[in-house]
C-alpha cells in the first residue's frame, strides 16, 4: 500500500513532466501544425535559464574584510556575491537561495523571445513546406541549439541546488492517518508537481475565458474562416508560439534541482512527449495532459517490485507498448479530433 | 547493361570506380605532409565506413526518397543486424557469411513486424511510430530485457555484445582465424602500396564491404526503374488518388519498408564484420537522425544522392573534427594578427569539438534553400554552365530529377 502510493506520487510527478512538455507541443501543433523537433531543446534553454540566474547571483567582488585577518595579519580577502553587498548578507543570501524561483524572471521573457525569433525567423517560412521538411529543419535547429549551449557551458550536467525551504522529505503518511514515514515524498517534487498543474490551468484558463483565447481556439478549428473574418491569426499564432515555448521553459526551469541539466536533456524528453502526444490524440490539449499523467503513473506502477518480478524491465518500454496499443486500437488517439492529421 | 539503360550503367560504373579507386582519391596528398595529415581520409577504417554508412543510406533513400515516409528509427534495424552477426559470430564461427545472411534476415523479420504497425498510420504519426518502436528496441537492447527474461544475455547491457573464447563457435575450424574472415581471408588484412611520399593501403574487408555497396546500388537502381518504383513514388505524390484507382497501396509500402529495414540490417552486420563487437548505442534516435541526414544532405530521392551524402558526412565528420585550434592559426598566418585572431575565433566553435554544431548548420542550410541536397545543387550548378554555352537552345537542359 506504501509503495503503491508513492509509485502514485512518482507517477504524478513523472507526469507533471511529460503534460508540460506535451501541452507545448500540441499548442504548436494544434495552431500552426508544425510538429516541433526542436522543443526538448527549449525545454533545455528553460533548465539553462536556471543555471544562468544561479551563476548571475553568485557573481562576486573582491572585498577587503577589516574583521578578519589571514595568517600574516594583512585583511582578509573575501569574495561577496553582489546581491549579498547590495541587499544586505541576510536579503542576499535568501535570493540566492531562491534562484531556481527567481529564474521566472529571466525564463519568461528569454523563452518569448526564443519563440517568437523562431517562429517568424524559420519556422514562418515552411508552413507550405511538406511535414517531413518541418521535421527535419526543426530536428537541426534542436542540434544547433544543444551544441551552442554545449559551447557556452560545457558538455557535463550542472548541479543546481534547490531552495533550501524545500529540500528533505514531507511525510506525506502522516497527514492522511498512515505509519510515520511510511510515505515520505522529497519536497521539491511536490513543489513541481503543483507548479505544473497551475501552469496548465493557467493555459487552459488563457484559452478558455479571455478574447484573444477565443480567437485562437477558432483558429484552431478554422484557421481559414478566421482570417476572412479580418482577424490577423498569424499574429495571434506567432503569440501562441512563444507561450508554448514558455510553457517548455518553465517546465525545464523547475526541473533542474530534480535532474541536472546539460545539453542533451532535451533530446531525452522529446520522443517520450511525443508519445504523449500521439497518446492523447494530435491536437488536443486536455488529451495531452490527461495522457501525459496517464502514461506517468503507469511506467510509475510498472516499476512496482511485484511488477517488475513478473516482467522484468517493463518499466522502461510500457509506455511504448501503451502507445502502440492505443495506436492501433484508437488510431486517432485517446482525445483526438475528427480531421487533424488524418494523412 | 544488366538490365540498365546507358544512363543508369554509367551511373553504376561511376559508383564502382568510385569505391575500387577510393584509396587512391581519397589520398591525394601525401602522407606524411601537413595537408596530408588533415585532409586524407584513404585508410581502411574511415574507407569502410563510408562504404557501410552509403549502403545504409541507399536502403533509407529506397523508403524515404520514393515514398515520402520518413522513418525515424532506422538505426534500430542497424543495431538488430549488428547484434544477429555478433551472435553468429559466438555460435558458429567467424565466418562472416552466415553472420550476414543472419543480419539481413533478422532485420527483415523486425522491420515486418515494425511495419505492419507504424504503415498504418503516415506522415507525422508514421515518424513518431517508427520513432518509439526504434527507442522502445533501444531501450530492450541497452537493459538486456530479452536476456533478463531467457537468462542468459542476449545484448548484454551497457557493456555491448562480444565474441568471449568460451563461447561455442560450433563451426570453427582449428585453424580458421579468429577475427571475422571470409573462408579463411581475414577482414583486416590489408597490403600498403608506397609510391613516393604516398602510401596507399588496401583492406579485405573495405573492398568486401563496398562488394555490398555496389550490390546494393545496382539493386536499389533496378527498384528506382521497375513497376514496384513506379508505385511507391505514386504513393509519395498522391496515396489517396492511387487508392481511388483500385490500386491496395499497403503491400507495396511493407514490401520497400521491408526491403529498406534489410539493406540497414546488412549494413549492420558489415559493421559487425570489420569490428566483432556491438552495443546499444547504435541504435539510438540520435544514430536515427543522422541517416536522415545523410539522406537528405545527398538529395533524397535520387539514386547517387545517399551515396553522396554518407560519403560526405562521414569524411566531413573525419576532417572537421580532427581540426585543432593551433591548426587554424597556421593556416590563417598569412593573415595580419588581429584578423588572424578574429578569424580563428570565429571558426573554431565549428571545428574540432564542435563538429555537430557545423553538421546542424549544414543540415538546415540545405534543408531551408537546397531541399534536394547536392544532387539538386549540382543540378543547378550544370544548368548554369549549360545556359550560358547556349543561350539559343530551346529548354533542353532540364535533366529529370535523377
Amino acid at each position: 500500500m506504501d509503495e503503491f502510493l508513492i509509485q502514485l506520487l512518482n507517477g504524478l510527478d513523472r507526469g507533471a513532466a511529460y503534460a508540460l512538455i506535451a501541452l507545448g507541443l500540441t499548442l504548436i501543433f494544434g495552431t500552426l501544425g508544425v510538429v516541433n523537433f526542436a522543443h526538448g531543446a527549449l525545454f533545455m534553454i528553460g533548465a539553462f535559464c536556471t543555471v544562468t540566474m544561479q551563476r548571475f547571483l553568485n557573481l562576486s567582488q573582491t572585498v577587503i574584510d577589516d574583521t578578519q585577518k589571514d595568517f600574516l595579519g594583512n585583511p582578509l580577502e573575501v569574495e561577496v556575491p553582489y546581491v549579498q553587498s547590495w541587499f544586505g548578507e541576510a536579503a542576499g543570501l535568501a535570493i540566492q537561495d531562491w534562484s531556481v524561483m527567481l529564474a521566472i524572471f529571466l525564463t519568461i521573457p528569454v523563452m518569448l523571445l526564443v519563440g517568437y525569433v523562431m517562429e517568424r525567423g524559420l519556422i514562418r517560412h515552411f508552413y507550405s513546406r511538406p511535414h517531413a521538411d518541418q521535421i527535419l529543419v526543426t530536428f537541426g535547429l534542436a542540434i544547433i541549439i544543444g551544441e551552442i549551449i554545449k559551447y557556452f557551458y560545457g558538455a557535463n550536467p550542472i548541479q543546481t541546488p534547490m531552495p533550501s525551504a524545500f529540500l528533505g522529505t514531507w511525510d506525506m503518511g502522516a497527514a492522511f492517518g498512515l505509519e510515520a514515514n511510511s510515505v515520505a515524498y522529497p519536497k521539491w517534487r511536490l513543489v513541481y508537481f503543483f507548479f505544473s498543474a497551475l501552469i496548465i490551468a493557467a493555459v487552459f484558463a488563457f484559452l478558455q475565458f479571455t478574447t484573444f483565447g477565443m480567437v485562437v481556439r477558432a483558429g484552431m478549428a478554422d484557421r481559414e474562416t478566421v482570417g476572412m473574418l479580418g482577424i490577423d491569426i498569424d499574429r495571434r499564432f506567432t503569440i501562441v508560439f512563444g507561450i508554448a515555448a514558455c510553457v517548455a521553459g518553465l517546465a525545464g526551469m523547475m526541473y533542474t534541482p530534480i535532474l541536472s541539466p546539460h545539453y542533451n536533456i532535451g533530446m531525452d524528453f522529446l520522443v517520450l512527449s511525443f508519445v504523449v502526444v500521439v497518446v492523447g490524440g494530435m491536437g488536443s490539449l486536455p488529451g495531452a495532459v490527461l495522457s501525459g499523467f496517464m502514461l506517468g503513473i503507469l511506467q510509475s506502477f510498472a516499476s512496482l517490485k511485484v511488477v517488475t518480478n513478473i516482467v522484468p524491465g517493463i518499466d522502461q518500454i510500457i509506455i511504448y507498448l501503451v502507445a502502440i496499443i492505443i495506436l492501433l486500437t484508437r488510431p486517432r488517439g485517446l482525445m483526438g479530433r475528427k480531421g487533424v492529421m488524418e494523412d | 547493361m544488366l538490365g540498365l539503360n546507358s544512363r543508369d550503367t554509367k551511373l553504376l560504373l561511376l559508383v564502382i570506380a568510385l569505391v575500387i579507386f577510393a584509396p587512391f582519391l581519397l589520398n591525394p596528398f601525401p602522407t606524411a605532409s601537413n595537408l596530408g595529415e588533415s585532409f586524407n581520409a584513404g585508410y581502411p577504417a574511415l574507407m569502410q565506413r563510408f562504404v557501410i554508412f552509403g549502403l545504409l543510406v541507399i536502403g533509407f533513400n529506397l523508403l524515404f526518397g520514393l515514398t515520402g515516409y520518413l522513418s525515424f528509427g532506422h538505426a534500430a534495424f542497424l543495431g538488430v543486424g549488428s547484434f544477429a552477426a555478433v551472435w553468429m559470430f559466438k555460435l558458429l564461427g567467424y565466418n562472416v557469411l552466415p553472420a550476414l545472411v543472419m543480419s539481413t534476415i533478422i532485420a527483415g523479420i523486425f522491420s515486418v513486424m515494425i511495419g505492419y504497425v507504424a504503415l498504418r498510420r503516415s506522415g507525422i504519426y508514421f515518424s513518431i511510430l517508427t520513432l518509439a518502436f526504434a527507442q522502445m528496441m533501444y531501450s530492450i537492447a541497452y537493459s538486456d530485457l530479452i536476456g533478463k527474461f531467457v537468462g542468459t544475455p542476449i545484448t548484454n547491457g551497457e557493456t555491448g555484445l562480444q565474441v568471449y573464447a568460451s563461447d561455442p563457435q560450433v563451426l570453427q575450424g582449428a585453424n580458421a582465424p579468429v577475427l571475422p574472415h571470409l573462408f579463411g581471408l581475414e577482414m583486416n588484412s590489408q597490403t600498403t602500396l608506397a609510391m613516393g611520399g604516398w602510401e596507399f593501403t588496401f583492406q579485405v574487408g573495405y573492398y568486401f564491404a563496398a562488394f555490398f555497396l555496389v550490390l546494393g546500388f545496382y539493386l536499389s537502381i533496378r527498384i528506382f526503374r521497375s513497376p514496384m518504383g513506379l508505385m511507391l513514388r505514386a504513393i509519395k505524390s498522391n496515396q489517396t488518388r492511387m487508392s481511388y484507382t483500385g490500386l491496395n497501396s499497403k503491400p507495396y509500402m511493407l514490401a520497400a519498408f521491408v526491403i529498406s529495414g534489410m539493406y540497414a540490417g546488412l549494413a549492420g552486420g558489415l559493421m559487425a564484420a570489420m569490428d566483432p563487437l556491438t552495443g546499444a548505442e547504435r541504435m539510438f534516435w540520435t544514430a536515427s537522425g543522422e541517416i536522415v541526414v545523410m539522406a537528405i544532405l545527398g538529395g533524397a530521392g535520387t539514386l547517387i544522392g545517399p551515396v553522396l551524402g554518407a560519403g560526405m558526412i562521414k569524411y566531413l565528420e573525419n576532417i572537421v573534427s580532427k581540426i585543432q585550434k593551433d591548426f587554424l592559426e597556421l593556416w590563417f598566418a598569412f593573415l595580419p594578427d588581429w584578423l588572424e585572431a578574429a578569424v580563428v575565433n570565429i571558426i573554431y566553435p565549428f571545428v574540432g569539438k564542435g563538429w555537430h554544431l557545423t553538421l546542424g548548420v549544414m543540415f538546415m542550410l540545405v534543408i531551408i534553400y537546397l531541399p534536394g541536397g547536392m544532387v539538386e545543387g549540382g543540378q543547378r550548378i550544370t544548368a548554369r554552365f549549360k545556359r550560358k554555352k547556349k543561350t539559343d537552345a530551346p529548354d533542353g537542359a532540364k535533366t529529370p530529377a535523377e
